[in-house]
């Protein structure tokens, strides 16, 4: 019998579930590994060798040499084990979440002075405006 | 007796930490946030306690997919502050309470909560922030801290309810430690913030204000709460918002006294919200 599962209809959202943390496994410890300067370094030497140590999707794989994040999301990756890949690249966090709204850093900024993004209409699928 | 004297309730935003760090204090940005906290720096001051019991959660740092501990108490004598890929923050080593620590665990596991025990981990910006925050930049901090990790980054999270039940199971073993300590729980985490997927940057300052108020007047029907509610209101992290309930469960069932409450929009990505209750 299927789980229930309330949080499928939030729009722009990937819940880092049981079900997406096994499908994301060694994506997220790929990530883990780049909290080692030695690591980091083999990784930004040559992106591509060091992702096929790793036992990841070849789609996986993809997403991260693409750094889409949203694409890491949807295969299984966690916005927290992410992040070190942005701070490999000497991102700011800032960046990486501008990155996933497609808005331009500034842009993400400028909402975030604002007040950040309503909930307004951004409840679930469907909500007005 | 030992006994819980305060509760303390702040957002642990790493770019906070980093503020400090680099002396970013009086910059603009920055300068309404840190206003926010002098009363609590002054307050923390005058009633420093022996030990505080810190409720937070690691941030893919500790604890990588390996081992997800839904509960994971800290029962080590120190804690080194992490290296979260940028270099470890240059703030003290945590002096943990191991006898106290190890109290807490027997009595919570045997009040049917299944804690993992955690001799060795670093710590990361969840538990560090708040402490610099409350303390400042010492050079070792004022007392000692027993850290209580909390699994809020892989879905399920524990439920308010759980959590609210924790907190009273915890204060029951406090007040049973012969030792007449004065602790403080802090829970930690929250506000409303997105960190991920087209949505992140999402912020709810009218059910942030909503939470705070129904955590100082009504904990008990807040801890009811399902967690899809924090999540389409306050956002996928806003979830964290749940280990304020273990804070406010370890309080007296008497009203708390409000020593200080404020709140603000943005730190980095996130809602700040802050409380300090005592026990009258």
């Amino acid at each position: 019998m299927a789980l229930d599962k309330p949080y499928k209809d939030i729009p722009g959202t990937t819940i880092f579930d049981a079900d997406q943390a096994r499908k994301g496994y060694y994506l997220n410890q790929f990530c883990m590994s780049l909290m080692k300067a030695e690591n980091r370094e083999r990784f930004k030497a040559n992106e591509r060798a060091y992702l096929d140590e790793w036992p990841m999707t070849e789609e996986q794989k993809q997403a991260v040499l693409a750094r889409d994040l949203n694409r890491c999301i949807e295969l299984g990756g966690n916005i927290y084990f992410l992040a070190k890949i942005g701070a490999t690249d000497g991102r700011s966090f800032q960046y990486m979440a501008a990155s996933m709204t497609g808005m331009t850093q500034e842009e993400y900024a400028k909402m975030m002075l604002e007040g950040g993004r309503s909930p307004k209409g951004n409840r679930y699928i469907g909500e007005d405006k | 007796m030992a006994t819980i004297t305060a509760s303390v309730y702040t957002s642990h935003v790493p770019a906070i930490g980093a503020a400090l760090d680099l002396g970013k204090t009086n910059e603009p940005y920055w300068q309404p946030v840190f206003a926010g906290y002098e009363p609590s720096k002054a307050w923390f001051a005058q009633n420093t306690p022996d030990v505080i019991f810190l409720v937070y959660n690691d941030h893919a740092t500790a604890f990588s997919l390996d081992l997800i501990p839904t509960f994971a108490i800290g029962t080590g004598p120190s804690y080194p502050p992490a290296d979260e890929g940028w270099g470890a923050r240059p703030v003290p080593v945590v002096q943990g309470h191991p006898e106290l620590a190890a109290h807490i665990a027997q009595s919570v596991i045997q009040d049917d909560f299944d804690l993992t025990i955690v001799n060795r981990m670093d710590v990361d910006h969840g538990l560090t922030v708040p402490l610099s925050l409350l303390c400042g930049q010492p050079q070792a901090w004022p007392c000692r801290v027993i850290p209580f990790a909390v699994n809020v980054v892989q879905y399920p999270v524990p439920s308010g309810r759980r959590c609210f039940n924790l907190g009273r199971a915890i204060r029951k073993a406090v007040e049973s430690y012969d030792e007449p300590l004065k602790v403080q729980i802090w829970g930690t985490g929250g506000m409303s913030h997105q960190l991920q997927g087209p949505r992140a940057g999402l912020i709810n300052r009218e059910w942030d204000n909503a939470f705070l108020d129904r955590l100082i007047a009504d904990p008990e029907g807040l801890a009811s709460m399902p967690h899809i509610e924090y999540v389409r209101e306050a956002g996928s992290e806003g979830i964290e918002l749940v280990m304020w309930l273990i804070a406010r469960g370890a309080m007296s069932d008497r009203p708390p006294k409000v020593v200080h409450r404020f709140y603000h929009v943005p730190a980095s990505n996130t809602a700040v919200g802050h409380l300090i209750l005592e026990n009258q």
